[in-house]
Parts: C-alpha cells; sequence; structure tokens
C-alpha cells in the first residue's frame, strides 16, 4: 500500500493541516511547494484504477487516472499552486489551509473511480471552500458563507440520496456514465447542477464569492463549479436538456454582470456564464464539444483566476469594489492593468488568447451537430462576454474618468502570480497544442483559420463599438442588483418568523392547558422547582412518573383496542 | 470439565466475585487491581465466546448443572455474544481511564468502594445480556441499576444527587414495571425460562394477561433505555455523575435495554405477534422520530457539553428504535450495528469530556472557549465523534445510518429517508457549536496554564476513538455480527 501516500488530493490535505504550524520561509515554501509535489505524482501515475477497496459491500476506487481526470485534477494542482503564490501575503492563517483542503478534495472528486468516493470529496470540498469564505472574516462573509453552507449542505444531500439510489438500484458503485432515467439519475445530476451554478440556485456563486478576501475568491473561483463541469462530463455526456441548462446560464450570467457594479459581482456573474458555455458543451455531447467544455474549463481556471487577482489586487490596494468609486487606476497601477486586460482578452476569447481555441471548439460543435440556434445564441453570448467582462470590467476599474486614486502595483509575489498567469493566457493562444494533447479525445481542429478569426475579430469589434455608444446607459451608479437569492435572504426567513409567531401562540395556548391540568394533578410536584437553576429547566420527577403513567395507559389502550 | 465449558458462568461471575472482594481488600491499589484483572478476563470471556459462537452457534450453559427449563439457563447467541463484547469491552477500557480520572472527582478513602460499585455494575449488565431466565434478568436489572445510582451520586457535583435520586425514582418505577410483566407471563405461562416461555405463549388461549404483560415491559423497558418522552432521567444523570461514569454508562447501560426489548419482543413474544398483530411499529416509529428530532433540537440548546452530548444519546436512542419500528432483516441489523457504533461514538466522547473536566474545571460551552489551541488532540477527538454522531462517511455513525436508509427504502419510505438525513443536520449544529466554541473563540485568559490531557487519560480515549474510525471502514466486525443477529431474532437462523 505504499501508493497511499501518492494521491496527490489526499497529498494536499495531509499538508494543509501541517500549513498552520509553519511560519515564515517554511511556510512560504511549503505552499507552494505542497501544489507541485501533487502534480508532480499526479503525472507519474499510470493511466487505470489504482487503488481498490471493499467498503459495505461496494467495490471503491478512491484512485482511478484517464485523460480526462488528469487534465482536470492537473489543472486544480496548478491553480492552488498560483492561488497560494498570489495568497503568500494573507494576513489570515487559515485560508491557505482551507484552500488546500478544498484544492485537494477537488482533486479528489476528479481522481475518484465511484460514486462514494466522488460524494466524500463533495462534501469535503464544501467544507473547504466555506472556510476559504468565512476567513475573509468580515460580518458580510459569515453571513454570505452560512448561506453557502447551507446550499452546499442541501445539494450534498440530494447528490447523497441520489447516489445511495442508484447504488441500490445498480449494486454497483463505479462512477460511469448515466442516462436521467430513473429518480436516483435525476438526483444526482440536481446534485452536480447546484455545484455548477445551475438554475434556479445560481444565485449562490454571485452572492458568495465576491465576500471573500481579496485572495480568497481566486481560489473560490476555480474549483466548486470546475468540478461540477467535470463530473457532469464524466456522468451525463450528450443529455440534451444540458443544452438548455447551459444557455440559460450564458445568458443570466451576461444580464446579471450587466447591471452589476461591484467589480468581483460582475466577475462572479461571468463564472456562470462560462459554466453555461461548458454545460452547452457537455449538452451537445459530440467528442469535438466535450473536448471543448473540457479545453474551456481548463482556460477558464487560468484566466478568470488572472481576472480575479488583477481585481484582488485593487481591492487589497484601495479597498474598494464598486466600479462607480474606481477608475482611472492604470496610472499607477500599470502591471496589473496589463495583466487584467489580458485576462479581459482572453474571456473574450480574442485571438492569440487561450480563450479563442477553447470556447471556439464550442461553437464549432455546435455548428458540427446542425444545431443552427445554439451555434446563434452562443455567438451573440460571444459578444456579450465581451460586453459585460471583455471591456466592462477594465474599463471602469482601471481607465474611464480619473478617480484620483494613486495607488502601488501590488507586492512581488502576488505581481508574479499575476504575471505567471497572464503568460499561460497567452501561451495557450499562441500555442495550443499541449492543451490539446491533453484532452480526453483526439483532436482534429485547427483554431487559427482566417474565416474562423475574421468573425470573432467582426463580433469583438462590433459589440466593443456597442460598448462605447451604449456607454452613457452602460455606467454604473451605487445600486443593488436583485437576484434568486433575495428569495431566501428576505421572505424566506420572514415566513420562518411569522411560523414561528404562530408557534409561539400554539404553543403559549397549549401550555396553558395542560398547565392547568398538570396543576391539578399534581400540585405538590411545583416545590422542587425552588432548587437551583439548572434544575429548574430538568423535569421534576413526579412529571417524569406522569409521563409513565400516561405510555403504559396509551400502550394498553393500544393493545386492548384492536 | 474444563474451564472452557464455564465460560458462560465465569462471564458474569467473575466480575460479580470481584466487588465483595475489593471492598474486602480497602485499598484502593489492590481493588484496582483486582477488579481490571476480572475486567479483563471478562472481555477475554466474551471474546472466546464470540467466537464459538460465530463457528458453532449458540450455547447453552445450565447453572449449577440443573437443566433448562427447570434450573437457570445461560444463552449466548449472535445477539447477546455481541452485546457481552461490547459491555466487557467497553468496561476494559474505561477501568484504566478511571484511576486517573476518579483521583480527581471522588474522595481517596471511597475509591475501594467505587471500584467495588463499577464492577457489580459490570457484572449485572453482562448478566442481562447473558441470561436464558426472565427472573434472572430482572434481579441483573435491579443490580446493575442500583450499582449505577450509586455511582452517579458519587458525582462531584452536588446535583449529582438529585439526579441519582431522580433516576433511582424512575429506575425503580421501571423495574417494578418489569417484575409486573415478568409476574404476569409466569402467571400465564408457568415457567420462567425465555425459550419455554416462547413456546407455551403460542397456547395460551386468554390474550388480555399477555397483551398486559407486553405493555407493561415495553413502557418498563422503554423507560431504562431512555425512549423518548421517557428520557428525562437521562441528561442529568449523564451530566453529573463522574466522568468515567458517564462514559461507561453512556456506552453500555441504554445498550443493554435495549437488548431486553429485542429479547423479549423477538425471542419471547415473537414477532408476529408484536408487529403484525398490533399497531406497533407505527407507536414505536412516532417515538422513534420525536425522539430523533426533539432531542436533537434541546441538544443544540444546552451550554453544558455532557447534557449536550446526553441529549444527543436520546436521540440516536430514537435511530435504534427506528430500525427496530421496521421489523425487517435490514432495520434490525440497522438497529444492532448502531448499538455498537453508538457505545463507541459517545464512550470516547464522555472519556475525551473527562478529559476536558479534569484540565478545565468544567465542560460549559463558556468554559471551553479556545479549547482547541490548548489542548488540540482531545478536541481533534470530540470533533471526531461528532463527525460520527453526524453521520459522515469513514466514521462508524455513516455505517449505521446507512442501514438505516437501506432500510427504510427496502419499505419504500422516502420520506423517512429524508427525515432521517434531516435529523443528521441537527447533529451538524450542535456538534457546530462545540466545534465554534473550541476553535474560534478567543480562549479565556486563565487557559494558559492548561495542559493537554495526560497518557492516562488521553489512551483509553483515544482506543475507543480510533475504534470509532475503524467501526467506520472495517465493517466485517460489526455489521457481520450484526447481520447474523438480525437473521436469528427474525428467525431465519437458531
Amino acid at each position: 500500500m505504499n501508493e497511499l501516500a501518492l494521491h496527490p488530493g489526499l497529498l494536499l490535505i495531509g499538508g494543509a493541516l501541517v500549513l498552520p504550524f509553519l511560519r515564515g520561509h517554511a511556510r512560504s515554501t511549503a505552499v507552494l511547494a505542497l501544489p507541485l509535489a501533487a502534480l508532480f505524482f499526479l503525472w507519474q501515475l499510470p493511466d487505470g484504477t489504482l487503488w481498490h477497496m471493499q467498503w459495505l459491500g461496494y467495490e471503491i476506487s478512491p484512485l482511478a487516472v484517464d485523460k480526462l481526470s488528469r487534465l482536470f485534477a492537473t489543472i486544480f494542482a496548478l491553480m492552488a499552486c498560483g492561488g497560494g503564490l498570489f495568497a503568500l501575503g494573507q494576513q489570515s492563517r487559515l485560508e491557505i489551509p482551507a484552500a488546500f483542503v478544498y484544492a485537494g478534495s477537488a482533486i479528489g472528486v476528479a481522481l475518484a473511480g465511484d460514486l462514494i468516493t466522488v460524494f466524500v470529496f463533495w462534501e469535503l470540498m464544501a467544507v473547504g471552500s466555506t472556510l476559504v469564505l468565512w476567513s475573509a472574516g468580515t460580518p458580510a462573509a459569515w453571513a454570505a458563507s452560512r448561506r453557502y453552507v447551507m446550499i452546499h449542505l442541501l445539494g450534498g444531500v440530494i447528490l447523497f440520496a441520489g447516489v445511495t439510489g442508484h447504488l441500490i438500484d445498480t449494486g454497483d458503485a463505479a462512477f460511469a456514465r448515466m442516462a436521467p432515467d430513473s429518480i436516483a439519475h435525476w438526483l444526482i445530476l440536481a446534485g452536480f447542477l447546484i455545484n455548477a451554478g445551475a438554475p434556479p440556485l445560481s444565485a449562490w456563486l454571485p452572492d458568495a464569492y465576491p465576500e471573500a478576501s481579496w485572495s480568497g475568491t481566486v481560489f473560490l473561483s476555480a474549483f466548486t463549479t470546475k468540478t461540477a463541469v467535470y463530473v457532469l462530463l464524466r456522468g451525463f455526456p450528450g443529455t440534451e436538456f444540458l443544452i438548455w441548462i447551459g444557455l440559460f446560464m450564458v445568458f443570466y450570467g451576461i444580464v446579471y454582470a450587466l447591471l452589476e457594479n461591484d467589480m468581483r459581482r460582475i466577475l462572479a456573474y461571468s463564472i456562470v456564464n462560462q459554466v453555461g458555455f461548458m454545460i452547452a458543451g457537455i449538452g451537445i455531447g459530440t467528442e469535438m464539444a466535450l473536448n471543448g467544455a473540457a479545453a474551456h474549463a481548463f482556460t477558464h481556471i487560468l484566466y478568470k483566476a488572472l481576472l480575479l487577482m488583477s481585481a484582488g489586487s485593487v481591492l487589497a490596494a484601495t479597498g474598494r469594489r464598486k466600479c462607480s468609486e474606481l477608475g482611472g487606476l492604470f496610472h499607477s497601477m500599470p502591471l496589473t492593468t496589463i495583466c487584467g486586460t489580458i485576462g479581459a482578452l482572453a474571456i473574450s476569447s480574442f485571438p492569440l488568447t487561450s480563450g479563442f481555441v477553447s470556447k471556439s471548439m464550442v461553437t464549432q460543435a455546435a455548428i458540427d451537430g446542425h444545431l443552427v440556434w445554439v451555434w446563434l445564441l452562443l455567438a451573440a453570448a460571444s459578444a456579450g462576454v465581451f460586453l459585460h467582462a471583455g471591456i466592462k470590467f477594465p474599463w471602469f476599474v482601471f481607465f474611464q474618468k480619473d478617480s484620483g486614486l494613486r495607488p502601488a502595483d501590488p507586492p512581488a509575489s502576488m505581481r508574479l502570480a499575476m504575471v505567471v498567469f497572464a503568460f499561460l493566457c497567452i501561451a495557450l493562444g499562441v500555442w495550443p497544442e499541449p492543451l490539446y494533447a491533453l484532452l480526453p479525445h483526439a483532436v482534429d481542429y485547427a483554431p487559427y483559420t482566417a474565416a474562423h478569426v475574421l468573425t470573432q475579430l467582426q463580433l469583438l469589434l462590433f459589440s466593443g463599438l456597442a460598448f462605447f455608444v451604449m456607454l452613457p446607459w452602460l455606467k454604473r451608479t451605487p445600486t443593488l442588483t436583485l437576484d434568486t437569492d433575495w428569495l431566501y435572504r428576505v421572505p424566506l426567513p420572514s415566513a420562518a418568523r411569522a411560523v414561528k409567531r404562530i408557534h409561539q401562540r400554539g404553543q403559549r395556548g397549549a401550555n396553558a392547558l395542560s398547565g392547568a391540568i398538570v396543576a391539578r394533578l399534581s400540585a405538590g410536584v411545583r416545590r422542587h422547582k425552588q432548587a437551583d437553576g439548572l434544575i429548574l429547566r430538568s423535569w421534576p420527577t413526579g412529571s417524569m412518573a406522569l409521563w409513565v403513567m400516561t405510555m403504559l395507559l396509551a400502550w394498553l389502550a393500544l393493545y386492548y383496542l384492536p | 470439565m474444563s474451564v472452557a465449558a464455564h465460560l458462560p458462568a465465569l462471564q458474569v461471575v467473575l466480575p460479580l466475585a470481584a466487588a465483595p472482594l475489593a471492598v474486602l481488600l480497602r485499598n484502593r491499589t489492590a481493588a484496582f487491581a483486582l477488579v481490571l484483572a476480572a475486567t479483563w478476563a471478562a472481555f477475554a470471556i466474551s471474546v472466546l465466546m464470540w467466537q464459538q459462537v460465530a463457528a458453532s452457534g449458540p450455547l447453552s450453559y445450565a447453572l449449577g448443572s440443573w437443566p433448562p427449563p427447570w434450573g437457570i439457563e445461560y444463552r449466548v447467541d449472535a445477539l447477546s455474544a455481541l452485546v457481552l463484547m461490547l459491555v466487557s469491552g467497553v468496561a476494559a477500557v474505561v477501568l484504566p481511564y478511571c484511576r486517573a480520572s476518579i483521583e480527581r472527582e471522588i474522595r481517596r478513602d471511597n475509591h475501594y468502594l467505587f471500584y467495588a460499585m463499577f464492577a457489580l455494575c459490570l457484572s449485572g449488565l453482562l448478566g442481562i445480556a447473558i441470561t436464558g431466565d426472565a427472573f434472572n434478568l430482572f434481579v441483573f436489572l435491579e443490580i446493575s441499576s442500583l450499582s449505577s445510582y450509586v455511582l452517579i451520586a458519587l458525582g462531584r457535583d452536588r446535583r449529582a444527587l438529585l439526579a441519582a435520586y431522580q433516576y433511582l425514582i424512575m429506575g425503580t418505577i421501571g423495574a417494578t414495571f418489569i417484575v409486573i410483566g415478568v409476574g404476569l407471563l409466569y402467571l400465564m405461562t408457568g415457567t420462567l425460562n425465555l425459550a419455554d416461555m416462547s413456546v407455551r405463549l403460542q397456547s395460551v388461549t386468554s390474550h388480555r394477561p399477555v397483551l398486559a404483560a407486553l405493555a407493561f415491559l415495553t413502557v418498563g423497558i422503554s423507560l431504562k433505555l431512555a425512549l423518548f418522552p421517557l428520557h428525562q432521567w437521562l441528561p442529568n444523570a449523564y451530566a453529573y455523575a463522574p466522568s468515567a461514569v458517564s462514559a461507561f454508562l453512556a456506552a453500555t447501560a441504554t445498550k443493554v435495554s435495549v437488548y431486553a426489548l429485542l429479547r423479549f419482543y423477538f425471542s419471547v413474544f415473537g414477532e408476529g405477534a408484536v408487529f403484525k398483530q398490533l399497531p406497533m411499529a407505527e407507536f414505536m416509529l412516532v417515538l422513534a422520530l420525536a425522539g430523533m428530532f426533539v432531542a436533537s433540537a434541546v441538544a443544540i440548546f444546552q451550554d453544558n457539553l455532557k447534557r449536550l452530548f446526553a441529549y444527543s444519546s436520546v436521540a440516536q436512542i430514537g435511530y435504534i428504535v427506528l430500525g427496530i419500528s421496521f421489523d425487517s432483516v435490514t432495520g434490525l441489523t440497522a438497529t444492532v450495528v448502531h448499538l455498537v457504533n453508538h457505545a463507541v461514538t459517545k464512550g470516547a466522547l464522555f472519556l475525551l469530556l473527562g478529559a476536558v473536566m479534569a484540565a478545565m474545571g468544567g465542560v460549559t460551552l463558556a468554559r471551553v472557549r479556545g479549547i482547541g489551541r490548548v489542548m488540540p488532540r482531545t478536541t481533534f477527538g470530540i470533533v471526531l465523534c461528532g463527525l460520527s454522531l453526524i453521520g459522515v462517511p469513514g466514521t462508524a455513525g455513516f455505517v449505521s445510518k446507512w442501514y438505516l436508509i437501506l432500510a427504510a427504502m427496502e419499505k419504500g419510505q422516502w420520506w423517512l429517508v429524508f427525515l432521517i438525513v434531516l435529523s443528521s443536520l441537527l447533529a451538524v449544529a450542535y456538534v457546530w457549536r462545540f466545534v465554534e466554541a473550541a476553535y474560534f473563540r478567543a480562549p479565556r485568559a486563565d487557559l494558559a496554564q492548561v495542559r493537554e490531557a495526560p497518557l492516562a487519560l488521553a489512551l483509553p480515549a483515544w482506543l475507543m476513538v480510533g475504534a470509532t474510525v475503524w467501526f467506520g471502514l472495517d465493517t466485517s466486525v460489526t455489521v457481520g455480527s450484526a447481520a447474523r443477529a438480525a437473521a436469528m431474532l427474525l428467525g431465519a437462523v437458531p
């Protein structure tokens, strides 16, 4: 069992438990070395199922490797490393260990060969991410983390019910392709989709992520939704209804991001939007589409992290997060501006950036599958992405009016993390072959054809034009945007309060009634209440005995009645 | 006859004989050594018998060579072998812990009496599980109960005395009910041997006294096993007893009562009479669910951790009874598995809380603030046990919940599956209160001198914690034995 130490996910989780005890250079070294070690061991693993175990009579395989799982585990490990580098200066001692538990369990999901292991790491991921969110330490983060963990516990319960049903139906724990043909499989699909940020519960994502610390959001953006993409890729490829879910998410993200004023909420909505592209690709289900979804998840993690790093740098430097309070930062934060812009270009699929080589595969798959409507909608959405994230974010934060703020670029570790990720975004765009080689299916696709590049440039050009023409309407005022989370943030608690009031009233009535009865039956018992406070809350012996009598009479009545 | 043939008698006689000897010795070290030897011997005997039963079926031992049904029969089958092993195993772990623990909680010149009571209590609990005779069962029940009243009353807290008194009153009412039930059965069948009684009940024509006997036994035993709403004696008794006693009783006393209930329901009255002809299953289902939810909800609002986990015990008993109410092999397997798993988990929890008590002088949530920093290992152990109470995969608690859910699904009752999972969320809430206090509250100023628990307390506690995790990963012992016991109870195999 010497392979035990070589599970990259467990390595990261185990390391996370040691991290809080390290200080200074030892800590910095460990933060960078742990994910790299996980990456190294990951690539030492051969393909196939490596661990077999028996548990409750089911065959489980906590470590199983194939191309798809290796791809996702790789990007998760990379992301843990980059995020760790960016977060080195973070004051909170909890955040990086929590993020590593989070990343390690995401890797665990990616390497799980059976549904039970998936579920275990799934829940661990919820715990890790909640702790990341929470380590921001603000009251808003605390409240958001509670809403966040409730949604994820709910998702976990649904997933668990589904997995249990699946085990009972089939007797087999292996995580293989499923179709939504039974209650159990629908439940599993629903559990997966909740983590993907799918409707109707999409709101947990933009509700929670922007409340994390300047570095915490970088971690949060990467793992939860992308593990959901991974499990959908493995479990439900070609499920047609996912196309429509994906398209809904794409437009939901765009609309809300356009309305939003908080820079990190804009980026959070654009996560939903980008994950929508991936889910639509999974729904199309051809090899090209699946490749596209997987590749897009890979590149998306990189450029979204880059965008959130630049936003995090701004937040750390200025303490402001609303677009209406920012602007003109390019004067004093040139590097952050450049990196943020590169990220923005990548998310808009600008040629020569990573977004271009991955997203185009999904749209191409829609054409190949003769899904004209899907293609049209995806193309329209691509223009929308440029509008809300590609221009809006850098324009309002780094350019537009001068807010008068002159913060300096962030410290070296954060600058380095941004430069590395910006480099990766461009390198993958210029030289996509290594990424294509990692994809689960063979790739027969050339992104850089003249027609392709031209179409994309036209699209971007026109939406760019549209942005500046419509600028007066897009100018953000300090507003709030209402989303479905309002439903469980406002009416639900007040409904609960109403129920509580009714309950209290009922209870008062019942108490008065039973009080009258008890008083008559056992007036003497009340003297015991003179004892000290704690005993007062316990039951007097007499009323305990009363219960015994009640029970006996109930049983006897029950037996003699039939 | 060799010694091996007398194992069933020795199982009870060894601790029973150790008790008066410990009193005569009047020396705490000698008494401790004697009782420890008897307890470990009892554990060894129970393991041997468990192996024998697993290999070659039930053992029957005629006490004083009087053959049953005239003499008293000791009978060890799949269920009793497991319960015997559980009780003596917990005792074997808790007793070494007692020595360091009662040092701080009980006056030194009373220590030898404590050990004597402990041995008595152990022999009573073992006796209930091994005897095949109804009246003998009552006698052992009284032995264990009387000694546990004394053990609880030894608590340092003044409220321990009142808790013990309340337990005494309630326990006596319960025992009276049980003896009335046994008396009615004796009246109708003319025998006290459980197996014989079961046979003769078939030919009894007048049902009313038998039904009355069933009612008295049900209520009496429900009281002893703290079935909601007859649980009120339990929280105070566990909260104010000496730490080691809390751990021992929480792990064994209610579990042995569950055993007695199973024995009467399935081996005497018969599954058909209890569940098919009477609306028993529905009634138990309602009480079990009420216990799961009400007790968990009450636990959330407790400030004293021992009380908090005592209420959690009441909720967990709800799960155990829920398994019985399914009246199926899977349901009973869940019951028996949870009986073991919860015993181990709660035993570990109370042992760890005892270590906290020794270090901090109290276990209220206000007092344990920031304990995660000064007693990291102990705190982590409590969290692990808490995870098992919630039913997180990889812990013992998950295995039991899993079988409960399987049993509910077998019956096609999805709403029950949902309720079982939902009640786990309540457990999340009360365990979270501890986690929040331990890790995320600023520690009190006087916490600086507090040290991690000494080895004498930590080692037994971690043995139990280890078992909690072990039974979550390797289920061959627990589920294997429980499945055999469940099949035996429902008459599939002898």
